[in-house]
C-alpha cells in the first residue's frame, strides 16, 4: 500500500489546481519548505507570497485578497496559524472570507520537535467558529479530493495536514464529500471513529480484532465540520459495544467531542471511549509517540479490547 | 462617487465637504443618543477624513457596492463606525432613517460587519486587523495590474497592537503605493491618554523608519486632508502613512479631548446641547 504525507499531497495538488484556476494564490509564513507550499511557489512565483513570520498579518492579508477576488490558501504549522484565533475569528470567519487555512504538522505525528510545534488544539478552536469548515483527510486520495473541493468552495475553511506519511485507506475513485463520513470497514460489535493520522491504526486494529472474532466498524471522519451526525447515530444504535473515537488531537473539542455531541443531541446513548491526548505532547519519533499515546494499531486494538472487556 | 473637480475650484470642494462633515457630526450624536451606547470621541475625530474619502477621494458606487475595481475603505478602528454609517447614509448606501437602528437588534451593527451592511468591506473591531486586510486588497490590485486604491484608518491606541507593525513591515516590502493608512491621532484611548497608557511617540519617525511615505496634517482640516491624499497618489514605490492630528470629540465643546467620551453615549440633554453647538458653528 502506498503511503504519503498529506502535506506533500497539499503541495502537489495545489500546484495542479493552480493551473486550472488563476485566482488561486498561496501565502506562507516562512515555512514553505515544511508545509510544501514551495511546490506551488516554484511553479507560480507571481502567485506565491512570502509573508515572513507574521501569521496574524497573513490572515488579514488573505482576507483582503479574497475581498478582491483571489482564492488564498494560507499555510503554516497548524498550531501557529490557528493560534491567531482572533484574526481568524474576525477577519476570516465573521467576514465570511473565501480563504483556506492549511495547517500542517498536525498532532504528535510530527515527532521530535515536541509540543510547541504540534497542532493539538486546532480542530477544537476551528470547529467552534461559525462559517468555518474543518477538514482532516486520512490519506493521499482523500486529501487531493478535499483540496479540489475547497478550491471551488466559497467561504472560510481549515484543512489539517500531516508531516508523517499516511497509508492509503481509500481506493483511487474515492471522492471527498463535505459533511459525510465514510465507512472503511463494516462491523457491529463496536465502532471506531477515526480522523487523519489515526485512521490507519484504526484499520489495523480492525484486522487484528477480526482475527479474534470482534467486528469493529471503522468510520473515517474527514469532514469534522459540518459533521456527519447520522453516521454516529447509526453506529450508536447498531454497534452494541459502543463507540471509540481516535484522534491525534486533544480529546476535548475534537472528534471525540463531536461524536459525544451528536449522540447526546439525538438521544442515543452508547458508551464512548475517546482516545487521543488529554495532555501536552512531547518529543520522540512519530512511531514512539503514536505508541505512547495509543494512536497506533496495537494501541487502538488494546483500547477497544479494554473498552469491550475482551 | 467623485465630485466633478473640473467645474469646482478647490475652495468650493473644501467648503462643501466641510459642510457635509458638520452634518455627519450631527448624525453621529443623534444615532449614538438613540443607541444609548457607542463611541462619540473617535467618531467625531475621524469624520472629516471619512467624509473626504466617501465624497471626494474614493471611486465607488453606493448603488453598486460590489462594483469591480472600486476603491476600498477599511475602518480598522471599527468602534468609530458611526462616522462611517453617517457618511454611507449620506452617500446613498442606505436610507438615513436606518441610522436610528444602530446597536439595536436587527439594525446596524455596533462595529463594521461586511456581511450585514452592503458597502462595508470587512469585519473590524478587534483592533489591529484592518491594515492587514487593506494590505491584502492592495496586493491583489497589484497582482492583477488594477488601479484601484485602498484606504485604511487606524486609531492611535490601535497602534499598540503588534499586528499593526507586522503590516507596517509587510506593506513596505510589497511597495504598496496604492495603499494609504491614515492614523486618526486623537491622543486618547479608553483607559486614558495614549502617552500614559502606552507611549507611541515618536510616530512619524517610526513609520518613516518602516519605509513608509509619511505626511503629517491637521486631520480635522479638509484642505489638508485632500492635499495629503493627492500627495499619496503621487507617491510611487512606497505606501503612504498620513499622521492626522485630530481632536477627540471634535466639534462638541464638552467632548473635546475628554477621555470619558471615548466610549459613552450622550443622553438626550447632552445630545441636544451638542447638536445646538454643531448647528451654531
Amino acid at each position: 500500500m502506498s503511503a504519503k504525507a498529506t502535506r506533500q499531497v497539499f503541495g502537489e495538488t495545489i500546484a495542479k489546481l493552480g493551473e486550472k484556476n488563476p485566482n488561486i494564490v498561496v501565502l506562507d509564513a516562512d515555512l514553505s519548505k515544511s508545509t510544501k507550499s514551495d511546490i506551488f511557489a516554484k511553479k507560480f512565483p507571481e502567485r506565491f507570497f512570502e509573508m515572513g513570520i507574521q501569521e496574524a498579518n497573513m490572515v488579514g492579508v488573505a482576507a483582503g485578497m479574497a475581498n478582491a477576488g483571489k482564492i488564498p490558501f494560507i499555510c503554516s504549522f497548524s498550531c501557529f496559524i490557528t493560534g491567531r484565533f482572533d484574526q481568524i475569528r474576525l477577519s476570516l470567519a465573521y467576514s465570511n472570507a473565501n480563504v483556506c487555512i492549511v495547517g500542517s504538522h498536525a498532532g504528535v505525528g510530527i515527532g521530535e520537535d515536541g509540543y510547541s510545534q504540534q497542532g493539538l488544539e486546532d480542530i477544537a478552536v476551528m470547529r467552534s467558529l461559525p462559517n468555518m469548515v474543518v477538514i482532516q483527510p486520512a490519506d493521499e486520495i482523500e486529501c487531493a479530493s478535499a483540496l479540489e473541493f475547497l478550491a471551488d468552495y466559497e467561504g472560510p475553511s481549515f484543512i489539517r495536514t500531516t508531516r508523517q506519511n499516511l497509508m492509503a485507506v481509500h481506493g483511487p475513485d474515492f471522492k471527498f464529500q463535505l459533511g459525510k463520513s465514510d465507512t472503511l470497514r463494516e462491523g457491529d460489535d463496536v465502532a471506531i471513529f477515526a480522523t487523519g493520522g489515526a485512521v490507519q491504526g484504526a484499520v489495523q486494529a480492525h484486522e487484528a480484532l477480526k482475527a479474534d472474532g470482534i467486528h469493529a466498524r471503522v468510520v473515517n471522519v474527514a469532514s469534522l465540520k459540518p459533521f456527519d451526525a447520522e453516521a454516529v447515530v447509526d453506529a450508536a444504535k447498531s454497534c452494541k459495544g459502543g463507540i471509540v473515537t481516535v484522534e491525534d488531537h486533544q480529546i476535548i473539542g475534537g472528534l471525540g467531542s463531536a461524536v459525544a455531541e451528536a449522540m447526546a443531541e439525538a438521544g442515543v446513548g452508547a458508551r464512548l471511549l475517546r482516545v487521543g491526548l488529554d495532555s501536552f505532547g512531547e518529543s520522540g519519533t512519530p512511531e514512539e509517540l503514536y505508541r505512547h499515546f495509543g494512536l497506533d494499531g496495537a494501541g487502538i486494538e488494546k483500547s477497544v479490547r479494554k473498552f469491550l472487556g475482551k | 462617487m467623485q465630485m466633478a473637480a473640473t467645474t469646482e475650484d478647490r475652495s468650493q470642494i473644501v467648503a462643501k465637504l466641510t459642510a457635509l462633515a458638520k452634518g455627519f457630526r450631527v448624525d453621529i450624536i443623534d444615532m449614538l443618543e438613540k443607541a444609548g451606547s457607542g463611541h462619540p470621541g473617535g467618531s467625531l475625530s475621524v469624520i472629516d477624513i471619512v467624509t473626504a474619502l466617501y465624497f471626494h477621494e474614493m471611486k465607488h458606487d453606493p448603488k453598486n457596492p460590489k462594483m469591480a475595481d472600486r476603491d476600498r475603505f477599511v475602518l480598522s478602528k471599527g468602534h468609530a463606525v458611526p462616522a462611517q454609517y453617517a457618511a454611507m447614509a449620506g452617500a446613498g448606501y442606505f436610507d438615513k432613517a436606518e441610522l436610528s437602528t444602530l446597536r439595536h437588534i436587527g439594525g446596524l451593527q455596533g462595529h463594521p460587519v461586511n456581511t450585514a451592511t452592503a458597502g462595508i468591506e470587512a469585519c473590524t473591531g478587534s483592533l489591529g486587523q484592518g491594515l492587514s486586510i487593506a494590505q491584502g486588497m492592495a496586493m491583489a490590485a497589484k497582482a492583477d495590474g488594477k488601479d484601484f486604491r485602498v484606504y485604511c484608518v487606524i486609531g492611535d491606541g490601535e497602534m499598540q497592537e503588534g499586528q499593526i507593525w507586522e503590516a507596517a513591515l509587510s506593506c513596505a516590502k510589497y511597495k504598496l503605493d496604492n495603499l494609504v493608512c491614515v492614523l486618526d491621532w486623537n491622543k486618547a484611548q479608553i483607559d486614558g491618554y495614549c502617552e500614559e497608557v502606552m507611549p507611541l511617540l515618536p510616530i512619524a519617525e517610526k513609520w518613516a523608519a518602516f519605509n513608509w511615505n509619511v505626511i503629517e496634517i491637521d486631520g480635522n482640516d479638509m484642505e489638508q486632508i485632500l492635499d495629503a491624499f493627492d500627495k499619496a497618489r503621487a507617491t510611487k514605490g512606497k505606501p503612504t502613512f498620513i499622521l492626522a492630528n485630530t481632536v477627540k470629540g471634535k466639534g462638541v465643546s464638552f467632548m473635546e479631548n475628554q477621555v470619558g467620551w471615548h466610549g459613552a453615549a450622550p443622553n438626550k440633554d447632552q445630545a441636544k446641547q451638542a447638536i445646538e453647538e454643531l448647528s451654531r458653528t
